[in-house]
This record gives C-alpha cells, structure tokens and sequence, in this order.
C-alpha cells in the first residue's frame, strides 16, 4: 500500500500539496495513444475475461488437428475426446477452488483412488447396496478433504506440505485396504457403473459420467460466481489478512474448499468407475499434475484470487485434444507431453503479464 | 458525564519481547472525535486493532456502552456496529468496488433464487453502492465495478473509507485514512468524519498531519511509546505542543 506519510512537523506542518498541475494535451494525448496500443488492450481484455485465451487455444487447437487429420472432427472422435476427459476435468474443479485460495492439492489422485476403492470394495465384498456404498464412498471423499482443511487451517501448514503427506498417506490406505486389487465391472453394483452407460445425443456418444462432470461444472461454477461464498473464496485467495480484517471467516472458508474438493474427487471417482469399466487401486496415476495442468492452462492463477472454472474446462479439453489429435497424426506421445510443458509455461507467462494490468 | 460509547482500561498487548501497547486507556463518546497520534511505532494501530477485533488484547477491559466485550474477530466487532478503516486497507484487489464496499456482508436476491439458490443480488449491491458512495460525497470513485486493483492508492483508501462510514452504526475507526490523498480529496475524508459527528457516531481518527487532527478533533489521544502521554484537546494546546508531548520534548503533567 503506498504510505505517502504527510508532515509531522508540528505548527503550521505543511498539508500535502495535490497532484502537480496536468501536463500539457501533448502528454495526455501521448498517454492515451499509449493506453490504447493493441497489446495493452489485449491485456486489459484478457484481464477481465481470463478465459479468452484458453478458448482461443482450444479452437487453433481443434482447428490445426481436424485439418491435419478429417478423423479429428468426426463426433465418434469428439464424443471419445470428451468421455476422456471427463475424469480428470471433474478433478480439476477441485483442485481449482483450492488453487483460486492460493492452495495447491497434491493428494487429489490420492483421495478419489481411496474413495473409489471403499464404494467398490465395501459393495462388491461387504455386501453393501449400491446408494449406500456410494454414500460411503463420498463420505470418504469429503472426510479427506476435511483432514488436508483441518490440517492447513488450523495447524497452519502450508498447503503444499500437508497435501503432499497426505497423498502418501491416502495411497498406502487405499493399497493396505485393496492389497493392490481391483474389484471388477461384474463385482460392483449397477449404480456403482452407471457412470458408464453410454448416451446418445444425435451422432454423439456421452456418458452418464460426463454428465456429472458438467453438473459439477455448473455447480461449482454458480457458487464461485453467483454467491457470497465464492466471492470469498476469491477474496481469500487475493489477500487473505486483508479478508479477515474485512470480516471473512477465513479458516471456514478455506475449510469448506478442502471439504467441497474432497467431494468432487469423490463424484470423480464414481465417473472413474464407468470409465475405466473397473475400480483400480492403481488408476489416474497422473491425475495430480494432470489437474493442476488443466487448471493452469485454463487461466487460474497459482498465486490465488484469480480464474474461473470455465478456463478449467477449456484447460482440460486443450490437453485431451493434444492428445488425441497427436497420437491421430501418428506422432509419437512424447510430443504431446512436450506440447503441454510448453502450453503451462506459456499460461503462467501470460497470467503474470495480465496480472501487471492497470487501469 | 454520559457513558462513553467505547472505552477500554488497562490494555496491554505484546509480541513476543515487543511491547506494542502498555497499559493503555481509552474513552471515546457518541458525537465525538477523538483524534490518536504518536510517532511511527507508538502503538496506535495496535491500539484500535485490539479495540475493533483484530486482535486480542493480552490483559485490559473493553466496554461497548458500558457493557463489557470481547472481539474474537473483526466480524463480531463490526456486527456490534464498529467500522474500522484499517491502515493497511483490507480490499480484496481482485474484487470490484461494489464487492469490496459489501465484503462479508453480501445481499441476496429476494425470494427464493436468495434463500435457496443463495444467489448474490449484484446489481442491487452495486447501485446501493453507488448511492452511498454519492451521499458520502466521495468523488474520486465513479464506477462500482471497477476492480480495486485497477485504482490509485488514494482511490483504494477512498473505498475502504466509504465501507466504514456506509456501514458504521455506533463507532467508525479510521487508521491514516488521507494518509495518501491530495489536498481536495483529504477534505471530503474530513468533512466525512463531521457528518459522522453529526450523525452522533463516535469516530477514532488516527493522522500524522497536525493540522487535520487540528482541524476536526474534538480530543486528542498522545500515544507514546506504547503508553497513552496524555489527552489534550485542539483548544488546550497548540500543534507545536502536541508533537512536542508526541515526541517526549514535552511531559503532561500526570
Ligand atoms: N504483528 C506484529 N508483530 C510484531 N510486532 C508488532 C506487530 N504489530 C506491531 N508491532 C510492534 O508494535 C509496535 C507498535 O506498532 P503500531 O503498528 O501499533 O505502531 P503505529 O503507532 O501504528 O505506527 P505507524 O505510525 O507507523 O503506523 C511497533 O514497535 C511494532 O513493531
Ligand atoms: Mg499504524
């Protein structure tokens, strides 16, 4: 904050003098060519509408891959695309509302491989219904959540340190519970697997499981946007002395985030289950940097306060689209990992020029 | 002698080896301004945080109308009716004017896109918001939906101050609030605080410029070195003794 600290000298202590007088035209019609320049202009619109950039990427990106190769385009393709995704993009709503409070969440994997495992588990070898399972296993979901909250709001650790030991400590608990195995299609009950029922909309081919993703989307994108809790949220994230000064509730807001992510990974793995057609202790082995890359790429910035779960959406759909359109044209899958890298250095880049904006 | 509306005994308050406050007394009444000052580290923004919830005081009483209480948080402060423009501002940058001006106090929609869907009333937030920013006579902020980032340091102290004194219903505490405005702009802040006095508010007005606390304080508060040197008013003692008391040259007499 700028202190421009005024005279203390006692007596008549001179009061600070105002702005010196206004320059001439020449220098005011100088600032306002420059105010315009095409670049600051871009900044200032990407400034407010972060997600431009990510939905300007995901279009190039459709627009290079289907011209490189017709197959990109066609709906089987595309409905394909968008069932792949869906996992991750359900993941990365989590990992975004912990990342707009300038958290990080190392154990999102972790978490939805645990609950996923108690729904199947509890199902398919303890006998529980369908709902119930389920129930347990969201339970799990939002129980995970609530211990990484605990632990960063009121021990105080950094975000970063407690997800990192807790991801070790979810994956030993889902690997000591399983043994390693995998419960099967077959073994589970049909609610467990309805994630994977295929629906048809037109040419197109969605799941029950991206359905959920987009309800979570919708969800998660009317609470940042719509309610006094999500603007909190990004309250918290922009500076978060300055909230609590301001009235926020700080530690129930930022446990309430590890709480709702914890829940979404939970519906995550539900999704997870159709997909992949089985539950596996040993699934989305990538899906923490997978998350956050989708989150990055999509505009949310790491220092908090900033980005939307729109720009997620978009983030995770450039990735996939890499991808797919990648392994389409016959090129090796090393090239989709180096055009990613690529892709969140860029963002990063370009969220710290937007962030220098002023108007 | 009417009882005051705050007023605080004995309040001590350190961190760690550092004393930041040492005993300190404090009466402030309805329609009053009571002006603090005190050289860099005297102790007077720990002073108001302890009085408005930022922090907890280590020993001492604190009375709101006589009745004893004890802030938790700046939340309970404020749902008491004290406002505090805090000296480091406490806007959420990323967050427009309007949003910043109800922050942990948002409006919903009436019916049930309110009560169920919780859903914020944002237009409704932004013209209210608009409105007081207009009766407060606070002109260097225009748009409510320009994020606070975007505005100057005094524009940023603008808004903090207009919250308060929108808001304000017994106490409005202001720490430095024209400490970055120009001259025209410093004089609707203090032509703020009168209308405050007017409406029989009890305002704490910290300031290092003499001739403001000289201008609209009805007493003034010397705090020295973490002690309170004593309360004078404009009409007792010239700028020159005040800063003279401020900085030890001179000792009240007890
Ligand atoms: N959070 C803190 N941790 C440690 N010491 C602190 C803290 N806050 C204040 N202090 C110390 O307490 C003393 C009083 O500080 P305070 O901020 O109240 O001074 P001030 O009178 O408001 O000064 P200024 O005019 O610079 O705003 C200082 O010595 C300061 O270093
Ligand atoms: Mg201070």
């Amino acid at each position: 904050m700028t202190d421009t600290r005024t005279s203390i000298s006692g007596g008549s202590g001179p009061a600070r003098t105002g702005p010196p007088a206004r320059p001439g035209p020449s220098a005011a019609d100088e600032l306002a060519r420059r105010r315009s320049s095409p670049a600051q202009r871009v900044q200032h619109l990407l400034h407010g509408h972060p997600a431009i950039s990510p939905a300007l990427i995901l279009v190039l990106t459709v627009v290079v891959f289907a011209s490189l190769n017709p197959r990109f385009g066609e709906p089987q393709t595309i409905s394909l695309m968008v069932q792949q995704t869906a996992v991750v993009a359900a993941l990365a709503v989590g990992q975004t509302l912990i990342i707009l409070t300038a958290g990080i969440d190392l154990s999102v994997g972790a978490v939805a491989i645990l609950s996923m495992m108690l729904m199947a588990k509890t199902a398919s070898e303890n006998g529980l219904s369908g709902p119930v399972a389920l129930l347990l296993g969201l339970v799990a979901g939002i129980a995970a959540g609530a211990l990484n909250g605990f632990l960063v709001t009121r021990l105080k650790l950094p975000p970063f340190i407690v997800t990192l030991g807790t991801l070790s400590v979810f994956t030993a608990m889902a690997l000591l519970y399983t043994g390693g195995r995998s419960v099967q299609q077959v073994a589970m009950p049909d609610l467990l697997n309805w994630t994977g029922e295929i629906i048809r909309v037109g040419d197109f081919r969605i799941t029950t499981g991206v359905l959920i993703t987009a309800a979570i989307y919708l969800v998660a994108g009317f609470a940042l946007s719509q309610t006094a809790w999500g603007r909190h949220v990004y309250a918290v994230g922009d500076d978060a002395e300055a909230s609590r000064l301001a009235g926020i509730r700080v530690n129930r807001v930022l446990f309430s985030v590890y709480v709702a992510a914890g829940l979404i990974y939970a519906l995550a793995a539900w999704v997870l289950i159709g997909r992949a057609g089985a539950a596996s202790p040993n699934a989305i082995a990538g899906a923490n940097l997978d998350s956050i890359t989708a989150v990055v790429i999509g505009g949310t910035s790491l220092f908090g306060g900033r980005g939307a779960v729109l720009g997620t959406l978009l983030g995770a759909l450039i990735v996939q689209a890499f991808t797919t359109g990648l392994s389409l044209a016959g090129v090796d899958d090393q090239y989709r990992l180096l055009a990613v890298g690529v892709l969140v250095i860029l963002a990063v880049s370009v969220d710290q020029w937007i962030r220098k904006v002023r108007a | 002698m009417t009882t005051p509306v705050l007023s605080a005994r004995g309040l001590v308050k350190t961190f760690g080896r550092v004393v930041g406050l040492d005993g300190v007394d404090l009466d402030l009444h309805r329609g009053e301004v009571l002006a603090v000052i005190g050289d860099n580290g005297a102790g007077k923004s720990t002073l108001i945080k302890t009085l408005t919830g930022a922090l907890a005081p280590d020993a001492g009483e604190i009375r709101l109308d006589g009745e004893l209480v004890s802030f938790k948080r700046p939340q309970d402060a404020r749902e008491a009716g004290i406002e505090t423009v805090y000296q480091t501002l406490a806007v959420a940058p990323a967050l427009d004017i309007a949003s910043n001006l109800y922050l942990a106090r948002e409006e919903r929609r009436p019916g049930v896109l309110g009560s169920v869907l919780r859903m914020l009333d944002k237009k409704g937030m932004r013209d209210r918001a608009q409105q007081s920013v207009q009766e407060l006579g606070i002109s260097t902020i225009q748009n409510m939906a320009v994020p606070v980032e975007s505005l100057s340091g005094g524009q940023r102290q603008a808004v903090a101050v207009a919250r308060a004194a929108a808001f304000g219903s017994k106490v409005v505490v202001l720490d430095e609030p024209t400490a970055a405005l120009g001259v025209k702009e410093s004089g609707q802040v203090l032509r703020l605080v009168e209308q405050l006095r007017e409406r029989n508010l009890g305002v704490i007005l910290i300031s290092h410029n003499m001739p403001h606390v000289w201008e609209v304080a009805d007493r003034i508060h010397v705090q020295r070195l973490g002690r309170c040197a004593g309360v004078i008013t404009p009409e007792s003692h010239s700028m020159t003794d005040g800063v003279a008391i401020m900085t030890g040259a001179m000792a009240l007499p007890a």
